[in-house]
């Protein structure tokens, strides 16, 4: 299933007032694969997440979604296979009803009203929000927008899920119904996040950026035990990996 | 600041009414928004100086609020929230037209009294009816019904969208206004300078909102139109509905009502 990879190679981008976002991005994710891009705020996260899905176009090297490179040709087609969930669902959701603005995708593919029908209900029951179908976005709480920001994206099937810090504003108790919830996909997963509790729950595989590069790229376990690169990239651990605040008991791994 | 929020969120209450099951709100939606518009046609059609016959067409409003279940209360705290720019249009008629037209036993009244009457009655009854079909359509229901009837989509898209976004702007602004008041201690750092900035604030916030949710629609194969839910066809009650009011307002356009119902009570008594 060649269309779940997504490849991106030497990406360097500019801001257009000179500040360098990024400098030489390289990294290849197959499918399947649950992704975390950690690094400080201003590290480029945020940049490199808008070139996956075309809205930046790659001043220099490439990105490729599946079998294609990303191009003004392609952008249709990516845009279909990478489904992009906000970091602010207020963006995300623009219609006056949630269901709405789950069929505005569909719809947008120009699928038949049965089928649109279907795919927004199986969408909103995957998120458990099929009982806000009639309600108006900006009623719902932070827990439920952003479910239903999710279903959005789901509604069209994308192939790879990418999202921007998923359990920014959650309560405890939200931001653990999402984790289970993104664990049952069985999508590709690229998740930019500072929860690093998050990133041991959820991803196999951790890509840390630094100033706009790529410092380190392996497997979480391994990233998330180096207390080096974590300090320089200016990270911190999962608080379930550092030692108990009261009883003072160092938690081994 | 406070007040403005909570009345931007209020709007909110409008939706709540719209999903209510009344026979107005089962009336096909664009035969409603054509039946309003007729109504606010025919009651800015009325003279300036004939605030008396613009009366009985209270009928309307009142109908769809009374059978729609609307309250009457919601509705009057809208209306009366825009009313002080009204006023101000029509402050200066008294003032300025002092022609007498017509007299009550001893009064006279003047000519700018009778307009300035006329623009408040013409105002109350064009927003109640407005906020009514609201109430009772809901506001995506009324763009689809505009976009239906041949308007463009451009209008369409903006009207849906500044109803979606007034209320994160409105937070936007009601959260700013609180922090400037938080830190500016009595009448320090509340004057016009900060007001300027803050708005330019609000702009580029905007802006920023405005390409993010760009994005997010691109994302979603956005292509300039928006696909609402085809309606359902227009049925005979509809056709009721639209022919008797609009039949009602063009009645009650062309016949004195008020002048008959006064002679013919005059000559009981």
């Amino acid at each position: 299933m060649s269309h779940h990879i997504v490849e991106v190679k030497d990406l360097a981008y500019k801001y257009p007032d000179g500040t360098p976002a990024l400098n030489g991005v390289n990294f290849r994710i197959t499918h399947g694969e649950s992704v975390a891009l950690v690094g400080a705020n201003g590290a480029g996260k945020s940049t490199l997440l808008l070139h996956l899905n075309g809205f930046l176009t790659p001043q220099t090297g490439s990105v490729r979604i599946g079998d294609m490179p990303l191009t003004r040709k392609t952008l249709k087609h990516v845009r279909q296979t990478v489904g992009m969930v906000f970091q602010d669902p207020d963006d995300q959701l623009f219609l006056p009803r949630v269901y709405d603005d789950v069929a505005f995708g569909p719809t947008n593919l120009g699928l038949p009203s049965d089928e649109v029908r279907e795919r927004v209900m199986s969408a909103l029951e995957l998120v458990g929000g099929a009982h806000l179908k009639d309600r108006p976005p900006y009623r719902l709480s932070a827990g439920e927008k952003r479910a239903v920001s999710i279903a959005t994206v789901l509604a069209m099937s994308p192939s790879i899920l990418v999202m921007d810090e998923p359990s920014s504003n959650l309560d405890p108790r939200s931001r653990r119904q999402l984790i289970h919830l993104l664990s049952k996909f069985e999508h590709t997963k690229i998740l930019a996040t500072h929860d690093m509790d998050m990133v041991l729950d959820l991803c196999t595989r951790a890509i840390v950026l630094k100033k706009g590069s790529v410092v380190a790229d392996g497997t979480v376990q391994d990233i998330l035990n180096d207390q080096d690169l974590l300090d320089s990239s200016g990270l911190e651990k999962p608080f379930c990996l550092q030692g108990c605040p009261i009883c003072g008991i160092k938690t081994q791994q | 600041m406070g007040s403005i929020g909570s009345s931007f969120f209020d709007i909110g209450h409008l939706d709540a009414l719209s999903s209510k099951q009344t026979p107005v709100h089962r009336v096909d939606s664009r035969v409603k928004v054509l039946t309003t518009l007729c109504f606010i046609v025919v009651v800015v059609s009325f003279h300036k100086y004939d605030p008396a016959r613009l009366a009985p067409l209270v009928i309307y409003p009142m109908a769809i609020m009374v059978i729609g279940r609307i309250p009457f209360s919601y509705i009057l705290k809208k209306v009366l929230i825009a009313s002080p720019f009204v006023l101000f249009v029509a402050l200066f008629n008294p003032i300025l037209d002092r022609n007498p037209v017509m007299e009550l036993g001893s009064f006279v009244i003047s000519g700018g009294f009778l307009s300035f009457t006329s623009i408040l009655v013409k105002y109350v009854l064009t927003v109640s009816a407005g906020l009514a079909l609201i109430a009772c359509t809901g506001f995506d229901a009324i763009c689809s019904a505009l976009s239906g009837m041949g308007v463009p989509t451009a209008f369409t898209i903006q009207l849906l969208f500044v109803y979606r976004y007034i209320f994160v702007l409105g937070e936007e602004a009601a959260r700013m206004a609180r922090a400037r008041a938080l830190r500016s201690f009595g009448d320090r750092g509340m004057g016009i300078g900060v007001y300027g900035s803050m708005l330019g604030q609000l702009l580029f916030r905007t802006m920023d909102r405005a390409q993010r949710i760009h994005l997010a629609m691109m994302c979603r194969g956005f292509d300039g139109k928006i696909r609402y839910n085809s309606p359902k066809g227009i049925c005979w009650s509809d056709w009721i509905f639209l022919g008797g009011w609009c039949g009602l307002f063009v009645l009650l356009r062309s016949y004195d009502f008020p002048a008959w119902l006064g002679r013919e009570l005059g000559r009981l008594i």
